[in-house]
C-alpha cells in the first residue's frame, strides 16, 4: 500500500515558565492512501498536538517541533519555510476541527469561508469559487444550498456548522484530512450523521483521514488503523480488529474496559486509575507503569521498546517480552471483547482485513 | 433594519424627554438666582427681572411653558447675553469645539488602532511593551499636561506652533493632539485585548489550516471580530471628546462649546443650562444610535436579533 504520509520520531515540546513540556515524544507512523488511521488517547496525550504539528500549526513561540521528519510525498513538513507550507495547508491536508460552534468565523458568510482556499490554492475568480462552494455545501448534505451560501454561522445548527466546516476542508480536494475529534462537541444523533458523511465522502473523493479522538465508540465505526497514544507517544498500534479484539497493552485493555456499552446489562465501567504523568518531567521507563496493574520491576526503569505482534500490529509493553509472565486481559475486559464481537465471524486478529 | 431604526428613533426621543425634564428640575435645585450676583441692580429691578423671565410662577407652570416651547424648537434666551437665543449662542459656539473632536477622535482612533494592532501582532515583543507604555502613559497623565508641555516647547521654546488662540490649522494642531491623546491609549489598548482575544480563536485557526496568509488571517478574519468591542468605546468616547475638551479650550483659548457650559452653570444662567444640557444629551443619544447601527454592519448576529430585515 502506498504510504502518503510518514511520522518519524516526532518530538514536539512547548516552552513554559514552568520548564519544558515534552508533549509529543518521539512518535512515528504512517497513513496509507484512502485508507481511515484513527489516533485515540486521553486528554493530553497529544494527540492534537502530533496532528497540529503536521498541519503546521503548532503556535511557535512556545511550541516548536524538536526533532523529527513529517514526509509527506518527498518533502519534509517538520522543515518546510512557512510560505511552502501555507500552500499544502487546506489544499493538500486539510482539517477539521472539534467544536463546529467555534471554528467559524461569525461575521463572514459561510460562503466566503469556503470561498477563500479555493481563491487561494485553486486560481477561482469569486463566480467559480461560488459555485464550486454551493457544489460542496450540496456535497455535505446542506439542503437549499443556493440560498445558504450567504448565510452566517449562526444561522446554522451544530451538526450543520461541522458540515460546513468539513465542506470548507474538503474544498480543495486534499490528499490527508486531519480530523480532529469532530464529533465530540456534537450530540449523538449528530454524531453517527457526521461520521456517515465522513465515510461517504472519503468514498467519494478518495481521501485519506487521520481520525482523533477519545471515543473508541467512533473508532470502531470509522478506522482502518488505530494508533493508541499515552504520555506523548504511540503505545499501541495494529487494525481495528487487532485493537478490539487482540489488545496486547494494558493501556489499551484500560481504555476498552472503560467504554461503556449498549448491549450488555451487567457489566461495570473500569476506570483507568490515577492521571497521566506530567509532561514537564516524564518518568523513566514506561510512563504507564504508575497507573498498571500489571507494572513489572523493568517498567520502571527502561522504556518498552514496539513489540512487534503482527505485521500490522505493535505494542509497546514489556509483557510482550519472551521472558515476561504470561498475563491475560482482566476478565471484564475480556467478556467486553467478545460481547464486541460483530455479528459475522470474528475475523481473524492478525489478518489485517478491515473490518466493516 | 428600516423597521429597527423607526423603533429606535421613538425611543430616542422618550429619553430625551426624560433627560429634559430631569435637567429642568434638578436645575432648579441650583442655590441662588440668575441675578444674584448683579449687585448694581435695586430690588423692583429684581423683581421686574424675576416677572419678565417667568421665574417668579410655580416650577411646574415653568416647566410646562419650557416644555412647550422646546417642543417647537425654541431654547429661550440667555438671562446674561441681553436675551440672546440660545439656540444662537450654541451654534457659534459648537463650531471649533465639533471641529476639535472630530479631528481627535479620527487621528486618535487610526493611530490607536494601529498601535494596538502592533502590540497584538507583536505580542510581547519590544514593540508590544513600547506601545502599552505610550497608552499607560496617555491615560494618566492628564491631557491639560500635555498641552501645556506642547505649549511650552513646540510653542514658546522651538516657535513651531502658534501657543494658542484660534485661527486657522495650525491653531488646531497641539490641541487636536492633546485631545487625541486619552483616545489613542484608549483604543490602542482595547484593540490590542481584542486582538489577542480574537487570535486565540478557533476560527483563526481554521483560517490558518485554509493556507492563508497570516496578513489575510489578520486583516479579514481578526481585526473586524476585535472591532466589535472597540465600536461600543467609541460611543461615549466620542462625547466625552465633545465635552471634555473644556480644560483644553481653555488652556489655547479655543471659543468652543465646553467653555460657555461651565460659566452658565456658575452663572445660573438657566436656558443656556437646558440648552447645551439638551444639546450633549441630543448627541450622545445619535451616536449611541449610530454605533448600534454600525455593530449591526459589522456584526451579522447582531442585525438579525434587531429585526428582521
Amino acid at each position: 500500500m502506498e504510504k502518503i504520509l510518514e511520522v518519524n520520531d516526532l518530538h514536539v515540546s512547548f516552552d513554559t515558565f514552568a520548564g519544558e513540556v515534552k508533549a509529543v515524544r518521539g512518535v512515528n507512523f504512517h497513513l496509507n492512501k484512502g485508507e481511515t488511521l484513527a489516533i485515540v488517547g486521553e486528554s493530553g496525550s497529544g494527540k492534537s498536538v502530533t496532528s497540529k504539528a503536521v498541519m503546521g500549526l503548532i503556535p511557535n513561540p512556545p511550541g516548536r517541533i524538536k526533532q523529527g521528519e513529517i514526509k509527506f510525498g518527498d518533502r519534509n513538513l517538520a522543515q518546510l519555510p512557512e510560505k511552502e507550507m501555507q500552500k499544502i495547508r487546506g489544499s493538500e491536508i486539510s482539517m477539521i476541527f472539534q467544536d463546529p460552534m467555534t471554528s467559524l468565523n461569525p461575521t463572514m458568510t459561510i460562503g466566503k469561508q469556503i470561498m477563500e482556499g479555493l481563491i487561494k490554492h485553486q486560481n477561482m475568480n469569486k463566480s467559480e469559487a461560488k459555485e464550486r462552494a454551493i457544489e460542496l455545501l450540496k456535497l455535505v448534505g446542506i439542503p437549499n444550498a443556493e440560498g445558504r451560501v450567504t448565510e452566517y454561522p449562526h444561522q446554522f445548527s451544530g451538526g450543520m456548522r461541522q458540515r460546513v466546516v468539513i465542506a470548507i476542508a474538503l474544498a480543495c480536494n486534499p490528499r490527508v484530512l486531519i480530523a480532529d475529534e469532530p464529533t465530540t462537541a456534537l450530540d449523538v444523533t449528530i454524531q453517527a450523521q457526521i461520521l456517515e458523511l465522513l465515510n461517504d465522502l472519503q468514498e467519494k473523493m478518495g481521501t485519506s483521514i487521520i481520525f482523533i479522538t477519545h471515543d473508541l465508540g467512533v473508532v470502531a465505526n470509522i478506522a482502518d488503523r488505530v494508533a493508541v497514544m499515552y504520555a506523548g507517544k504511540i503505545v499501541e498500534t495494529g487494525t481495528v480488529d487487532e485493537i478490539f479484539y487482540n489488545p496486547q497493552h494494558p493501556y489499551t485493555w484500560g481504555l476498552l474496559g472503560s467504554m461503556p456499552s449498549l448491549d450488555s446489562t451487567d457489566e461495570e465501567l473500569i476506570a483507568i486509575p490515577g492521571s497521566p504523568p506530567d509532561l514537564l518531567d516524564p518518568p523513566k521507563g514506561d510512563a504507564f507503569a504508575p497507573r498498571n496493574p500489571y507494572a513489572m520491576q523493568i517498567d520502571t526503569e527502561m522504556e518498552p521498546p514496539l513489540f512487534k505482534v503482527s505485521d500490522t500490529h505493535y505494542a509497546a509493553t514489556w509483557l510482550l517480552h519472551e521472558k515476561a509472565p504470561k498475563v491475560e486481559p482482566p476478565a471484564a475486559i475480556k467478556k467486553r471483547m467478545q460481547g464486541m464481537a460483530p455479528d459475522e465471524p470474528i475475523i481473524g486478529a492478525k489478518d489485517g482485513g478491515k473490518h466493516v | 433594519m428600516g423597521r429597527y431604526i423607526g423603533g429606535r428613533v421613538v425611543s430616542m426621543v422618550i429619553t430625551f424627554l426624560i433627560i429634559a425634564s430631569l435637567t429642568f428640575f434638578l436645575m432648579k435645585l441650583l442655590p441662588g438666582t440668575p441675578f444674584n450676583n448683579q449687585e448694581k441692580l435695586t430690588d423692583t429691578q429684581i423683581v421686574q427681572l424675576n416677572e419678565k423671565y417667568g421665574l417668579n410662577d410655580p416650577v411646574a407652570v415653568q416647566y410646562f411653558s419650557y416644555m412647550k416651547n422646546l417642543f417647537v424648537g425654541d431654547l429661550g434666551v440667555s438671562f446674561q447675553q441681553d436675551g440672546r437665543e440660545v439656540s444662537t449662542i450654541i451654534g457659534e459656539r459648537i463650531g471649533p469645539s465639533a471641529y476639535l473632536g472630530f479631528q481627535s477622535i479620527v487621528l486618535g482612533t487610526i493611530v490607536g488602532l494601529f498601535l494596538g494592532i502592533i502590540a497584538a501582532l507583536r505580542h510581547n515583543s519590544f514593540l508590544d511593551y513600547g506601545t502599552m507604555v505610550i497608552a499607560v502613559l496617555g491615560i494618566s497623565i492628564p491631557n491639560f499636561v500635555i498641552a501645556g508641555l506642547m505649549q511650552y516647547w513646540l510653542g514658546v521654546k522651538w516657535e513651531l506652533l502658534p501657543v494658542a488662540y484660534w485661527d486657522g490649522f495650525a491653531y488646531t494642531i497641539m490641541p487636536t493632539i492633546a485631545i487625541a491623546s486619552i483616545v489613542v491609549a484608549t483604543i490602542a489598548r482595547f484593540m490590542r485585548t481584542e486582538m489577542l482575544e480574537v487570535l486565540g480563536q478557533d476560527y483563526i485557526t481554521t483560517a490558518k489550516a485554509k493556507g492563508l496568509s497570516s496578513t489575510a488571517v489578520v486583516i479579514r478574519h481578526t481585526i473586524r471580530n476585535a472591532s466589535i468591542p472597540i465600536i461600543t468605546i467609541m460611543g461615549p468616547l466620542v462625547v466625552a471628546l465633545m465635552t471634555g475638551t473644556l480644560v483644553i479650550e481653555q488652556i489655547f483659548v479655543i471659543p468652543g462649546l465646553g467653555e460657555k457650559f461651565v460659566n452658565s452653570i456658575m452663572t445660573n444662567d438657566f436656558p443656556i443650562i437646558m440648552g447645551t444640557t439638551l444639546f450633549y444629551s441630543l448627541l450622545f443619544i445619535v451616536v449611541i444610535l449610530l454605533v448600534d447601527i454600525m455593530y449591526g454592519i459589522i456584526d451579522p448576529r447582531i442585525r438579525l436579533a434587531g429585526g428582521k430585515d
